[in-house]
């Protein structure tokens, strides 16, 4: 559960978060039950279609206005991120947190 | 140049490939037994050699108009976050659509590989977090790249000696297609971080080269005869200083026998020279830290150019997970020959693997070969030739334009007009003498118009650039040869005068 977390970074927060992601456990499991023997996994349902080549022209961006609109935060056109990857909180802290609620 | 330094000591040491253990030579890392209380094996004392293990992973901007999935525009060097489409920027809602021409440079360079092309070939997503990702995944060929299991062969100097020169395979892995990131740029005083977008969802070719290489200097070999292909087939300009190459580096070491060491991967390596060093250093690093009974971690440092050195990257955290799954929004890219093309497909999205080998260029070793054998040059002339920018070009101008053979003309070349381009750091393109200057200059000198010395002379007048031909400094400066044979028996008869003492001594032997 913990390397989920830290990979998806989806915080499962409190008991009720934790009996949920076992429900859609449980429920994928159900796809246990069908027997694929010789059986080719599928990509997606879409996947005989054919794939579109396109050709190798500039046809869009010049944006950036319309871009930044959803900037919370810029500087001189840049989007602003926090510094590197910050770290996730120690896992005695989270515990506690599970703990609480 | 090839990097000097350690590449020769490991070749001494350890034969690269060849699979014979030779003698430790004389002078080379010989720890007394003493230093570790004399009970360690002869491997912690330094004795044994080592055999280092270098592999790499190139990425390669492909050369395109318009990005791998969407239509804003390549560019290098253009108003932040100018070239992004919506697409790039991960607005919800948006697809990739898969160019045309980024599919076919990666088919070129597999074939000039010697890879086998795969005709279904998937797209994956691989995540990670990272402020330049808008999406949170890129989408790579994890699964089944385009093109695999390939060579690469290229030519290292024996003992550093430009005229020994042997040649070497690297095996290619795989060639994949996959998205480019955008760009970080790290402000620590405000503590943030500025995202330019402009490169996120560029084209890039990954190609994955066994480790099969032993030290820095065959590295940066093999990734320079990369670069002259890519160059030659024209599918990336691979400019290192542009970041249109970026090679990352894997290198371990162990004792020949025992199994392959834990390996670090090397990172912002931007230039040839720097490739050489970054490699030599961590082996050498890796050496010292085994030897002195610490161990290596699987970890991924960073080069730092100005300290010569590596240091552990504190960003990336060890054993990534990417969650690798398929591209859901992508069907399987198919591709065709000569044999499997459909009647009635459209030209436009059909992209035929036959077509692309008929129309490939000759590669920098047949362009070699054809060289040495048309005009009589040595093979490490060639190589001078096709290393620098237009070159070859401007030798074959002006032997074209001149009497003088091929093989005094390589000298002209390669000793003088590459030195002084050298020295003012300047261009085969930016040379202020062209080719009908030199060769003018040269039919002087094969016409006996002029002697060798004097040539340089005038060749040293050109350089200047003050627009003079060849023919008005000879005059300028009283360079003629003397042709008439009075002339000179007068000259010499005087001498003879002038020196009598001297002539009496040489007539008495």
């Amino acid at each position: 559960l913990d390397h989920l977390e830290r990979l998806a970074l989806v915080d499962f927060r409190d008991s009720e978060g934790v009996e949920r992601l076992q429900k859609a456990i449980q429920f994928a499991d159900q796809l246990h039950e069908v027997n694929t023997d010789g059986v080719e996994p599928m990509d997606s349902v879409l996947e005989d279609r054919c794939l579109y080549l396109r050709d190798d022209d500039v046809t869009e961006g010049n944006c950036t206005k319309e871009l930044m609109k959803n900037a919370r935060e810029k500087v001189e056109e840049y989007f602003v991120a926090p510094p590197g990857n910050i770290p996730l909180p120690k896992l005695e802290e989270r515990d506690t947190s599970l703990e609480g609620s | 140049a090839p990097a000097k330094g350690y590449g020769g000591v490991w070749r001494r040491a350890w034969q690269c490939g060849a699979g014979r253990l030779s003698p430790v030579p004389r002078g080379w890392r010989a720890f007394p037994s003493n230093a570790r209380g004399g009970a360690g094996s002869a491997a912690k004392c330094g004795l044994v050699p080592w055999v280092p293990v270098v592999g790499l992973e190139v990425h390669a901007q492909i050369s395109s108009n318009s990005k791998l999935f969407s239509g804003s525009q390549v560019q290098f060097a253009a108003p932040p976050n100018s070239l992004v489409s919506f697409f790039d920027a991960s607005l919800p809602g948006t697809l990739p659509v898969l160019n045309r021409r980024c599919v076919e440079a990666v088919v070129m360079t597999g074939l000039a590989l010697n890879c086998r092309v795969n005709k279904k070939s998937l797209f994956d997503r691989k995540h990670y977090f990272y402020a330049d990702l808008p999406a949170g995944y890129q989408i790579t060929q994890q699964r089944v790249p385009i093109a695999v299991n390939g060579s690469l062969s290229y030519s290292v100097c024996v003992d550093n000696k430009m005229s020994r020169m042997v040649t070497k395979t690297v095996r290619i892995k795989q060639i994949q297609l996959e998205q480019d990131s955008g760009k970080s740029l790290h402000d620590d005083t405000r503590s943030q971080t500025l995202v330019d977008l402009n490169r996120a969802g560029v084209g890039l070719m990954e190609v994955v080269m066994e480790p099969d290489m032993c030290c820095g200097e065959e590295a940066a070999a093999a990734v320079k005869e990369l670069q002259l292909i890519l160059q030659t087939l024209g599918s990336s300009q691979a400019v290192m200083a542009e970041g249109q190459l970026r090679v990352d580096a894997n290198v371990s070491v162990h004792h020949p026998g025992e199994p392959y060491g834990v390996r670090t991967e090397v990172k912002n390596i931007n230039s040839l020279r720097f490739l050489a060093k970054a490699v030599d250093y961590e082996i050498q690093r890796q050496i010292e830290e085994l030897e002195n009974g610490g161990t290596i971690l699987n970890e991924t440092r960073a080069f730092d150019s100005k300290l010569g050195c590596t240091i552990p990257m504190r960003d990336k955290e060890e054993n990534q997970d990417y969650r690798f799954m398929p591209e859901p929004n992508l069907p399987p890219l198919i591709l065709y020959d000569a044999k499997s093309l459909p009647a009635n497909m459209n030209h436009q999205q059909v992209v035929n693997i036959d077509w692309i080998h008929e129309r490939l260029p000759d590669l920098p070793s047949v362009k070699r070969a054809k060289l040495v054998e048309q005009y009589g040059i040595l093979p490490e002339h060639s190589f001078t030739l096709l290393n620098e920018d237009g070159l070859t070009e401007f030798f074959e101008n002006v032997v074209n334009q001149t009497q003088m053979k091929p093989k005094k003309v390589i000298g002209w070349i390669l000793n003088d007009m590459l030195s002084y381009l050298k020295q003012h750091s300047l261009t085969v393109k930016e040379s202020p003498v062209s080719s009908f200057l030199l060769a003018d200059l040269l039919n002087l000198l094969e016409k006996k118009e002029i002697s060798s010395t004097a040539a340089k002379q005038v060749l040293a007048e050109l350089w200047k650039g003050e627009g003079k031909t060849p023919l008005d400094i000879v005059k300028e400066k009283k360079l003629e040869l003397i042709q008439d044979q009075k002339e000179l028996e007068d000259i010499c008869q005087a001498v003879i005068d002038a020196r009598e003492n001297e002539v009496i001594m040489v007539v008495l032997g």
